[in-house]
């Protein structure tokens, strides 16, 4: 479905993303795990239009989008959960979801749409009209996968989705993924917390200094005492 | 828009018929002088209204809006000048003028990412860019100023903008009324939509696939356009045009007084915060003149003052208080 191929990427002079690639079947969730800086968001970034890279191809069911814009981006059908859950704060909840269904893939199914995401997240209909920089961060993320869902993404990129979230949300935020993921959503996940994301994907790559250091199914790498040392404090 | 128009309570829509009425008759009611000041703040209030959507509704600081004011002063006055062209036909060069000058900021500031206060210091850089030009084309004048033809005539010629206070008045007031519905049209619209979600978070906004570049250059465009049928009007009223007057720092900060006192991104904040100005600079004027104790500079130092206390206590600017006051707040009015 999503195919990457020796990206680059740099920021001024300093290096971001050197020679990247990673695969996503159609249905699958894959995961990105990696410490600080290692490029998790550059690469994030990089797919969803929002930096331009240097080099490489990224190919989704066929079409290179390296260097599209991010609009385009998206409505050829890759959603975004951005870092830090970015929410409209002075908009309240139904405009911060009327807003993810601009795109003109995503308009004139607005109803359905919206109907799927009040079934996944009721919070948000009991907060229809309240502003959402009032909402709790919990509920601020729910918003922010919801207002992804509303411009009806076939992958999603999820970055950091557990980032400044109490532990028993970030079980919700989770369990919310492994749900999309059953129903078919193809899940590009973007972790820090690589216990979690490793039990939760099929597959998964170690990103380090912009590169890929090491892949293979999550399982495994879970058992790799490298990663386990490295990554798991084991 | 009709719609939403007959969903007002009755009380506002008298007090709007009021008003109306007020500012239609005003020129057979008040003095020369107090007509100068209206129509002054009509002006503000009409570049204000037009500076607004760049940065009250897509979040933009352009201190630079004496550029487009300039534009279409020079461009109007020179056409009508050298080529007698009358200056209802020479606005539309002068609006492509100012549109293709915005265009060029827009497009050089988007592209390249650059916003906040590099954005301001680009607008900058632009209108004194400009000033520094103009100071050497002598078919404009260029330090020595452009002049239009002052004659003494007892008519009013609309098409050639040559005759009384009473016709500008209503001209400004024609040109405010049109940009407050432009503004109002343009907040209801899908364009007002996203350019809330530009103000409010960029990133966000794009990463829900909104094109924030075309968004942030028609914002741009627009106001540009806008701001220059202000200078075409200021031209024919002032008869005199200076570069270093007319694309003067000064020049641009006066645009931006009246809609952040009256309230940035508001519908009626630049109009409210032109006539607040002007009503309390000038009466204060008049107070100290009367005292005999008037200054040089006194109305400056006043505006500021204004500006400090609002921006500390009311820093959503006057018109949001307004409207809570009059029940018209219904938590939309942002």
């Amino acid at each position: 479905m999503l195919s990457v191929r020796d990206l680059t990427l740099f920021y001024g002079d300093a290096q971001a993303l050197d020679g990247v690639g990673f695969d996503i079947g159609e249905g699958e969730i894959v995961a990105i795990v990696g410490a600080n800086g290692a490029g998790k968001t550059s690469l994030i970034r990089a797919v969803a239009g929002m930096e331009r890279p240097a080099g490489g191809t990224i190919r989704f069911r066929g079409a290179d989008i390296a260097g599209w814009p991010p609009h385009r981006i998206c409505n050829t059908g890759i959603g975004q959960v951005a870092e830090g859950r970015q929410i409209f704060p002075s908009l309240s909840v139904m405009e911060n979801l009327q807003m993810g269904a601009m795109l003109p893939r995503a308009r004139k199914r607005f109803r359905q749409s919206l109907d799927e995401v009040i079934a996944l997240f009721p919070r948000l209909e009991e907060r229809r009209d309240q502003a959402a920089g009032t909402l709790s961060g919990g509920e601020q993320q729910m918003l922010a996968i919801g207002r992804c869902l509303m411009g009806r993404p076939e992958l999603i990129l999820f970055d950091e989705p557990s980032l400044g979230l109490a532990p028993t949300i970030v079980a919700d935020v989770f369990r919310i993924i492994r749900r999309l993921h059953e129903g078919g959503m193809s899940i590009v996940l973007v972790e820090q917390n690589v216990s979690a994301s490793l039990r939760l994907s099929s597959r998964a790559y170690v990103l380090e200094n912009g590169r890929v250091v090491a892949e293979g199914a999550s399982a495994e790498l879970a058992n790799d005492p490298r990663i386990r040392q490295a990554y798991l404090g084991l | 828009m009709i719609a939403s128009l007959a969903r007002l309570p009755a009380r506002v829509l008298l007090a709007t018929a009021l008003l109306g009425l007020a500012l239609a008759t005003a020129p057979l009611v008040v003095d020369g002088y107090i007509l100068s000041v209206i129509l002054i703040a009509l002006y503000f209030a009409y570049v204000g209204q037009a500076w607004n959507i760049v940065m009250g509704y897509a979040g933009q600081l352009s201190l630079g809006h004496a550029l487009y004011v300039g534009l279409g002063a020079y461009m109007a006055a020179a056409l009508y000048i050298h080529a007698g062209i009358p200056p209802i036909l020479g606005v539309f060069p002068a609006v492509a003028g100012a549109a293709l000058a915005a265009a060029i900021i827009g497009a050089l500031a988007f592209r390249f990412r650059i916003g906040g206060v590099y954005f301001a210091l680009l607008t900058i850089a632009f209108a004194e860019f400009t000033r520094i030009l103009f100071m050497h084309i002598d078919w404009l004048g260029a330090t020595e100023g452009l002049f239009l033809p002052v004659e003494n005539r007892t008519t009013n010629d609309l098409l050639n903008l040559r005759g009384s206070p009473t016709m500008f008045y209503y001209v400004l007031l024609s040109l405010v009324v049109a940009s407050v519905a432009l503004a109002y049209y343009l907040r209801e619209s899908r364009l007002g939509f996203f350019l809330r979600a530009v103000r409010e978070d960029e990133d966000a906004a794009e990463a829900s696939g909104i094109n924030i570049f075309r968004v942030k250059m028609i914002a741009v465009v627009l106001s540009g356009a806008m701001t220059s049928v202000g200078g075409v009007i200021l031209a024919f009223y002032y008869n005199n045009l200076f570069p270093s007057d007319v694309f003067g720092m000064h020049r641009s900060i006066e645009i931006i007084l009246a809609p952040i006192v009256g309230g940035l991104g508001t519908l009626f904040g630049p109009l409210i915060g032109a006539f607040a100005l002007g009503i309390l600079g000038e009466g204060l004027t008049a107070v100290l003149e009367a005292s005999g104790t008037s200054t040089a500079g006194i109305k400056q130092l006043v505006y500021a003052a204004m500006l400090i206390v609002i921006i500390k206590f009311l820093p959503g600017g006057l018109w949001p208080s307004i409207a809570r006051l009059i029940r018209l707040d219904r938590g939309g009015e942002r």
